[in-house]
């Protein structure tokens, strides 16, 4: 139980800090933003204790922490991680003093309550992905919406609130009717022999094989709906690209660095295992969508003329990847889609950066507005060019070990069985190249503007700030294409069971997903 | 006699704010020009009626030969109803100092009023059920037209009192009907007989009649239609105190007797309570998206809240009971926030009421527009407050007893909702804007709108303390 308090305190540690920043004067930027900063860095270091104490040989779910909450409906305050939960922990407090130490200067109004909002989205987004009981789950899910409405709506750009409250209608929409089957999923359990109300995802797990198909076909679209929206999958992707562009940067890393992620974590934690046969029925239409979501995506980049909204749209292309792997339900495709969830993280994560810090210099987002741009600022340069080659997947970086594995495991499934996807996915690698390089060329090539000036301003290379940010981002990108295992062995455990309960579901005598998770409830 | 007294004892929260309204009145006769000192009066009347309730929660019987109820169900929504007055009579104070309508028969009215509520919530007759609606009535009648040189607050007035002498013939002879069947007025009576009555016609339409007159006292569609110029009409704070006060003394009714007494599951009745709940959520919700006015938008919202309720009742199980009890608390905190924000920001003469007079405020009262934003999220149903928990609980009530559809139409009119709640929080932080408030608010009001921001936080997070005490009255 005593590892348990580590990740109880890794979610809250920044409600800590909010309140110390609630009591900080208004007009104490530097302070505020200090212990912001330090805040987020204190978070990292102590969910480095998660990933340092997991035990990838045993796997399954540990640092468990329980804790009766609501009695009489039988919730808890029930948290554990394992490998997928603990890589995506990681990624968020990793992502969030990056996000603010990247954005230092950018914000000029309320920093205060800024800095509440961000720090308050780091809890909301490390409680999803540490939550065992759907009750918790959904409340951070909904909760977390709160403060990046605000971070939208406040300190976005022109159209902020048009986005801001499409952003919130739309993942609301998908989560109210997920509620509504949390709540009947909790019901059937009750119904079971000897069974009671719950909520509780161990014990759900355990009576996921008695679910009838017809009602996991509703289960699995309830579910599906809200993280699919929130991915976002093809078609439902509207509102992202309106928000990613009206967002502050900070908003934008964080929007795509982690909460994306939330939609694809959803479909593995949850779909998969509670709803086996719907998610075996509904796989090639999944599939489907992934696919056309590559190329659309990666087709509609292409032609954007604003650099956010066109790494907006390469988002929901790479996202389709995820969702290709997932759907692809082998241990290859499963494991790219997870590490390909950290790569687009962290190169998305980047992009933002990076043309958040030409913004701030020059307020200007239009590629048209720039070229040349190497010859003055060549460290930048030199990073726009890394993290574009992750982002199309360049072998020895991290975007290829992603891309690759979920291609493989789309190709030789056998469940899926039809190659195809692969096929058509494979375009969509291409047609990253093609956006992103394109883009890299129209602004860092060519000639320098004949007035040197960008947007009415004179551009100055990177601070020494900006290079402590993206450095330790570059590090791991190089790190995962080289030597992903650090990271893949964290979540082997989890893949290879949940492919072995899809194929005994196919066979017709299914397993039931709780397995490996049971010797550990027992043994922590 | 000693039992008489024994009786008085145990019905206590009731006497006491009795005996508080006796000694308003002789106050009021002394000290004509003072009202401060009614207000005081009135608020330790109160204090010590709630504080009687809550630590009288666990005993329960019945009192008066079995017509009242006393302790327990009776104490909890007693406790509610003292709380919502309180808070009504700090709002007040300051409302009508600052529209200089200061007069001291309001937290009168104020009180009786409330003693009609709690006779409701204690009431083991239907005799007693009737007499609690008709004080709680009468009294809001005249609140609603209380600042009576104003055209609006007249015809607010007007209109309730017309439409609310009409439901109540509709109670009436639902009384009527069901002695005629039954043969008593007695609760506890009908309860014990009731599988052999609720095939008699008679008994069915007098429980459907029962049904029109409390699902209008409640503002359910399709009786929903005084409560938008009502709400509006009326002086803010008494608004605040109908739509948290008047809609739980109705919901406690409903409790009462179509939970507690009847017994209808599956039956047309609670179908037909299931259609108005269904319509009250989406014409509510829907309707509220048009207003420019916050406080009829509110309006509007209430009509859709009381469809969440309805939700509860017509599932007829005691999930529905503890989820609609729920319910009751946490919209009294979060609504009474609300309007206690809406009224500090109200100019005088019925002025600074529109979503555009809201624009900006984030930056003149950023206290004000936190608290604001919390009730509006709570509102919504966002968690992690309390008004996600009600629905989550009255959700859970209406699946159990079969009624995912209900469910379905209830999230996802809360949806719908959450777009005219979050457009106020739009104007508030999210547009520029001169609004400002008038007089800085007093300390007190502020003081319980914190208080009320902290339960709808502290509600959310451990509900337990509310669903543990209603589980037990069934």
């Amino acid at each position: 139980m005593a590892s348990g308090f580590i990740l109880t305190t890794t979610i809250f540690l920044p409600l800590v800090f909010t309140v110390v920043i609630f009591f900080l004067p208004k007009e104490n930027i530097k302070g505020i933003k200090l212990v912001a900063l330090s805040g987020s860095i204190v978070t990292f270091l102590v969910s480095l204790f998660l990933f340092f104490g997991y035990d990838a040989a045993i796997g399954g779910f540990q640092f468990l922490h329980k804790v009766t909450w609501i009695g009489s409906l039988n919730i808890s305050y029930f948290v554990g991680i394992d490998g997928m939960s603990l890589l995506l922990i990681l990624l968020t407090t990793f992502l969030t003093p990056l996000a603010l130490l990247g954005t230092w200067n950018s914000i000029e109004k309320q920093l205060k309550g800024y800095s509440i909002m961000v720090l308050l989205l780091e809890v909301g987004m490390i409680g999803v992905f540490a939550s065992l009981d759907l009750f918790l789950f959904y409340i951070f899910w909904e909760a977390m919406l709160i403060p990046m409405y605000f971070i939208i709506g406040v300190w976005g750009g022109p159209n902020r609130v048009y986005a801001a409250v499409k952003f919130f209608l739309f993942t609301l929409f998908g989560s109210v009717l997920m509620l509504v089957a949390i709540i009947w999923l909790g019901y059937f359990a009750s119904t079971v022999p000897g069974g009671q109300f719950t909520t509780n995802l161990f014990d759900l797990y355990r009576i996921a094989p008695l679910l009838p198909v017809n009602l996991q076909m509703w289960m699995f679209a309830a579910f599906g709906l809200s993280f699919a929206i929130k991915v976002p999958v093809w078609p439902l992707h509207t509102w992202l690209p309106d928000a990613h562009v009206e967002a502050p940067t900070a908003g934008s890393v964080i929007l795509a660095g982690v909460l994306l992620k939330m939609g694809t974590y959803g479909f593995i934690r949850f779909n998969l295992p509670l709803f086996a046969d719907a998610s075996l029925r509904a796989m090639p239409f999944m599939c489907l969508l992934a696919v056309i979501g590559i190329v659309y995506g990666a087709l509609v980049a292409m032609v954007q003329t604003d650099m956010k909204k066109l790494v907006a749209y390469s988002s929901v292309s790479h996202m389709g990847f995820v969702m290709l792997g997932i759907f692809s339900m082998t241990e290859e495709g499963l494991q790219g889609a997870i590490i390909q969830m950290i790569n687009h993280g962290l190169s998305t994560g980047a992009l933002f950066l990076l043309v958040g810090m030409i913004y701030d210099r020059t307020h200007t987002r239009s590629i048209a507005d720039y070229g040349g741009v190497a010859k003055l600022m060549p460290v930048y340069a030199t990073f726009l060019m890394i993290i574009s080659f992750s982002s199309i997947g360049l072998p020895g970086l991290n975007g290829f070990v992603g891309e690759f594995l979920v291609m493989l495991g789309s190709f030789k499934s056998t469940l899926l069985d039809n190659r195809w996807f692969a096929v058509v996915a494979g375009l969509g690698v291409i047609f990253s190249a093609v956006y992103m390089l394109w883009m890299y060329q129209r602004v860092m090539m060519g000639p320098v503007r004949s007035d040197g000036l960008y947007g009415g301003h004179h551009l100055t290379d990177l601070t020494k700030r900006e290079i402590a940010v993206l450095v330790p981002i570059v590090l791991f990108v190089v790190w995962i294409g080289v030597y992903p295992k650090t990271f893949l062995s964290k979540s082997a455990p989890l893949v290879k069971h949940t492919v072995e309960q899809m194929e005994s579901v196919k066979r017709g005598s299914p397993i039931r997903f709780a397995g490996s998770l049971q010797c550990n409830l027992e043994s922590k | 006699m000693n039992s008489y007294l024994n009786d008085l004892v145990a019905n206590a929260p009731v006497m006491i704010v009795t005996m508080t309204v006796l000694v308003a009145m002789l106050v009021e006769a002394v000290r004509k020009t003072r009202p401060v000192a009614i207000y005081y009066v009135s608020m330790i009347g109160l204090a010590f009626a709630a504080v009687f309730a809550i630590t009288n929660l666990t005993v329960e019987g019945t009192s008066f030969g079995g017509m009242l109820l006393h302790g327990g169900y009776a104490n909890f929504f007693g406790a509610l109803f003292c709380f919502v007055s309180f808070f009504t009579i700090i709002l007040s104070r300051n409302y009508f100092e600052r529209q200089k309508y200061h007069r001291g028969e309001f937290y009168i009215l104020l009180l009786f009023a409330t003693i009609g509520m709690m006779l409701i919530a204690s009431a083991n007759d239907l005799i007693i059920v009737f007499l609690g609606i008709e004080l709680m009535s009468v009294c809001l009648y005249v609140l609603a037209g209380f600042m009576r040189t104003k055209e609006r607050a007249n015809e607010a007035a007007l209109k309730y009192f017309l439409l609310g002498a009409f439901a109540t013939g509709f109670l009436l002879y639902g009384i009527a009907l069901i002695y005629g069947a039954v043969g008593t007025t007695n609760l506890t009576m009908i309860r014990n007989v009731f599988a052999v009555v609720s095939t008699n016609i008679l008994f069915v339409i007098g429980a459907g009649f029962l049904l029109i007159g409390l699902a209008f006292k409640a503002a359910a569609v399709p009786f929903h239609m005084w409560a938008p110029d009502v709400y509006e009409g009326a002086p803010t704070p008494v608004t605040a105190f109908m739509s948290t006060g008047a809609k739980a003394a109705a919901f406690a009714a409903f409790i009462t007797l179509f939970i507690r007494t009847f017994d209808f599951i599956g039956g047309q009745v609670n179908e037909l309570l299931a259609v108005l709940a269904a319509a009250s959520m989406i014409l509510g919700n829907i309707v509220a998206i048009a207003q420019s006015n916050v406080k009829r938008m509110l309006a509007y919202s209430s009509i859709a809240h009381a469809g969440y309720m309805l939700v509860g009742i017509a599932t007829g199980t005691l999930d529905g009971q503890v989820g609609v009890m729920f319910y009751l608390a946490a919209y009294a905190v979060m609504n009474l926030g609300a309007f206690a924000i809406i009224s500090l920001v109200e100019h005088e003469g019925d002025q600074n009421l529109l979503l555009d007079d809201y624009a900006g405020l984030s930056y003149s009262q950023p206290l004000l527009a936190v608290l604001m934003a919390i009730f509006m999220f709570a509102l919504a149903g966002v968690p992690p407050f309390a008004g996600f928990f009600g629905k989550y609980y009255i959700f859970l009530a209406a699946i159990k007893a079969k009624m995912v559809w209900l469910a379905i139409i209830g999230v996802l009119t809360s949806l719908v909702s959450a777009y005219y709640y979050l457009r106020l929080v739009v104007f508030m932080f999210f547009r520029e804007g001169r609004a400002n408030i008038e007089t800085p608010p007093s300390r007190i009001v502020l003081t319980m709108v914190v208080v009320s921001a902290l339960l709808v936080l502290l509600l959310g997070l451990f509900p337990s303390i509310i669903i543990q005490t209603a589980q037990r009255y069934f």
